[in-house]
């Protein structure tokens, strides 16, 4: 018995009909979940140090020993220079950035797989759950940048106008990370190898990046080839504004933030495409 | 009907899943490759199964609408469908309002947060702005009854504790419709009827109920409409008698002394399954002992120690007695590659008729849920020495192993 539909028919609140092929995201419905997607980033916040000894001092100590790791590995051992400021406020900005990107993407990509109960019994916006990633990474980058505050005096250096830039170096970092992140996760579901690929790949790009060592260290010939990878551009940008040194390729750069608006794109496209699967293959 | 009393309007509902063979069932990429290298001209087996096809029906605004069918009815689909957890492959549905649901217990809960931060996550989950949530968490924690375990991490509940505070968070969203799967079986029987009582009155606030349950006499306390689903389709629906009715002629010759199940499209996580289940005999006199040899399988590595409920229904549903393992020595259980457990059950007696058997796999979380795993009859033979009053098989629902005697006392004993 259809209901006639007559101009007096109320309007539905929801209509549910199978998918289109390629739906765009629903930004009105992410924006309802919005405290939602703050609860999580809070949940993994609380829960990271919880039964842990030294709880948040974690956050301050990790990247201190891997900036002391590289500057001793790369700087005393290798005995590379880092353009005229010592090595370890030179790793430590590498550091900075690189954080930022592989805590973005390690988060991210397992954020589905990790919540598997949550995806197949409950209904929210897939995308919160790989957003919600973000939050935690802005927090350690924060921390970060504070520590940063204390090593400029320590080194020497004093950062210059260039700084006012961070922000523009730090949100292509977050879009590249996020559209590899958003790929990872969503291929994830179906398919576990990326859960074993991930940690590989991302070791096998700190040291193709320019994170411990300069960009001028890279003999000529490969130098083509090295500056593909948009991390070159997006970490040479990052030292430039912290600590003043270096030089903007302008080709590298312009391909860096190219890249990185197109991989972020790609990889949400992808999540928006497989979406619908998720709760039922995970 | 007017449009306007309208809550939910489903037309031409129907949802299919590919299955494909399990020797093909790979995991991994590197496993398909592998497989495709070796068998190049193999065709990919797969089976196109419909847990849902061409559903149509109508909800009104204040109805409470049971759910009723045997496993694999389509039940659950139709509850994740509603919801939006997975989408429909035909067919439309229309929400005339928001919709909340609680499909399995404390998903959203995580286990290290505390009473406090899980009423926050939860709710956040099923779509509350913060504010709603501040605005009934005295309610919620009340109805609960938590209220001195708000700041301790929800691992350390029980499971009751549990399911308390799962069903207060989702019954008091004030969405519209409230879609609510067979989350009560794990209560106790005070919390149950609360939980039943709650539903009425949201009921009665003009909104809409979809429940789905096996507990036949919850359906018909609660239930005004009632919808049978067979097989992903619609059997019968209307008035809630009636399709009990049907429903119940359909399993009624169901006795299954022996059964094998697979291990996939159950509910619960999965990391224990039961693979078989066995009883002594398909028939039991009144008094006869009954014993149930099921063979649980480890699918999962790291699955932690477990407590198994067997739970014995009337035919209507009724739940007549609840073996939770956890009563008895050692109570837990070490998984294994293959554990047999068995479990005997000598009284109460049973009035003659038709049993289920039930059987639920627990950790902190529901491992695996069974319904109908195995099923009896009693026959009507009496235990006592005398023949049975025909009030017996209609007032009691089991029988008591008891004796009267009599002694006359004289109020003018003589005297010594």
């Amino acid at each position: 018995m259809v209901a006639p539909s007559t101009p007096a028919e109320p309007r539905p609140f929801l209509v549910i009909r199978p998918p289109r092929k390629w739906a765009p995201f629903n930004l009105r419905e992410l924006w309802q979940f919005r405290d939602l997607l703050v609860r999580f980033a809070r949940r993994d916040l609380t829960l990271r140090y919880r039964q842990t000894a030294l709880g948040v001092i974690w956050v301050v100590l990790q990247p201190l020993l891997a900036a002391g790791a590289l500057a001793f590995v790369f700087g005393s051992v290798a005995g590379l220079s880092s353009n005229g400021v010592p090595y370890f406020a030179f790793a430590f900005a590498g550091m900075l950035a690189w954080n930022a990107f592989s805590g973005v993407l390690t988060r991210m990509s397992g954020s589905l797989v990790g919540n598997a109960q949550l995806v197949s019994k409950t209904f929210f916006p897939r995308l919160v759950l790989p957003l919600s990633s973000l939050g935690s990474v802005l927090v350690d980058f924060g921390v970060s940048m504070v520590m940063m505050v204390v090593i400029w005096p320590l080194a020497g250096v004093a950062p210059g106008m260039s700084l006012l830039t961070l922000p523009i170096w730090l949100v292509a970092v977050l879009l590249l990370s996020s559209g590899f992140g958003l790929l990872a996760a969503a291929l994830m579901v179906p398919y576990r190898d990326v859960q074993y690929v991930m940690p590989v790949a991302t070791q096998l790009l700190l040291f193709v990046s320019p994170v411990g060592y300069a960009l001028s260290h890279v003999p000529h010939s490969a130098r083509f080839i090295y500056e593909l990878n948009p991390l070159t551009g997006l970490l040479e940008g990052f030292r430039w504004s912290l600590l003043d040194i270096g030089h903007l390729g302008p080709f590298t750069t312009i391909w860096a933030f190219a890249c990185s608006a197109a991989i972020f794109a790609v990889g949400a496209f992808a999540f928006a495409h497989m979406e619908r699967r998720f709760a039922d293959v995970i | 009907m007017s449009s306007s009393d309208l809550a939910i309007s489903v037309r031409g509902l129907s949802k299919s899943y590919t299955i494909r063979h399990q020797e093909e069932n790979h995991i991994t990429l590197a496993e398909q490759l592998l497989h495709r290298a070796r068998h190049p001209l193999a065709r990919q087996e797969r089976e196109t199964f419909w847990a849902l096809s061409n559903v149509n029906f109508d909800v009104r605004k204040g109805e409470v609408l049971g759910v009723i069918g045997r496993n694999g009815a389509g039940k659950s689909t139709l509850l994740k469908l509603l919801s939006r957890i997975t989408p429909p492959t035909k067919g439309e549905v229309r929400l005339y309002g928001r919709v909340g649901s609680l499909l399995e217990v404390g998903t959203g809960f995580h286990p290290e947060l505390t009473g406090r931060e899980n009423v926050y996550l939860n709710g956040a989950i099923l779509g509350m702005r913060m504010k709603e949530i501040d605005g009934r968490f005295d309610e919620i924690v009340a109805f609960a009854g938590v209220e001195r375990f708000l700041d301790t991490p929800v691992k350390r509940f029980s499971s009751g504790m549990y399911v308390r505070l799962a069903f207060a968070v989702a019954a008091h969203l004030g969405t519209e419709i409230l879609l609510v799967d067979e989350v009560l079986a794990v209560g106790d029987n005070d919390f149950q009827r609360k939980c039943l009582g709650k539903m009425e009155d949201v009921a009665a606030a003009g909104r809409t109920v979809l429940f789905v349950s096996h507990q036949l006499s919850s359906i018909r306390q609660i239930c005004g409409t009632a919808l049978e689903l067979d097989k992903g389709m619609i059997r019968s629906e209307g008035d809630v008698n009636v399709v009990i009715d049907d429903y119940l002629s359909t399993v009624a010759t169901d006795s299954v002394a022996e059964r094998s199940f697979p291990s996939d499209g159950r509910p619960g996580t999965g990391d224990l399954r039961l693979r078989h289940a066995r009883l002594d005999e398909t028939k039991y006199r009144t008094d006869q002992e009954k014993r149930a040899t099921f063979r649980i399988e480890r699918r999962a590595p790291a699955a932690a120690r477990f407590y198994i409920v067997v739970i014995l229904r009337s035919r209507d549903g009724t739940v007549v007695s609840y073996c939770d393992s956890r009563l008895t020595d050692p109570g837990w259980y070490d998984p294994a590659d293959e554990l047999e457990i068995e479990v005997v059950v000598s009284h109460p007696w049973l009035t003659a008729g038709q049993y289920s058997v039930d059987l639920t796999l627990n950790s902190y979380a529901l491992l695996d849920l069974v319904e109908g795993a195995l099923g009896f009859e009693v026959t009507d033979d009496s235990p006592y020495p005398n023949p049975e009053t025909p009030e017996v098989q209609v007032f009691a629902r089991v029988l008591p192993n008891f004796a009267v005697t009599s002694r006359v006392r004289s109020t003018n004993a003589p005297a010594r």
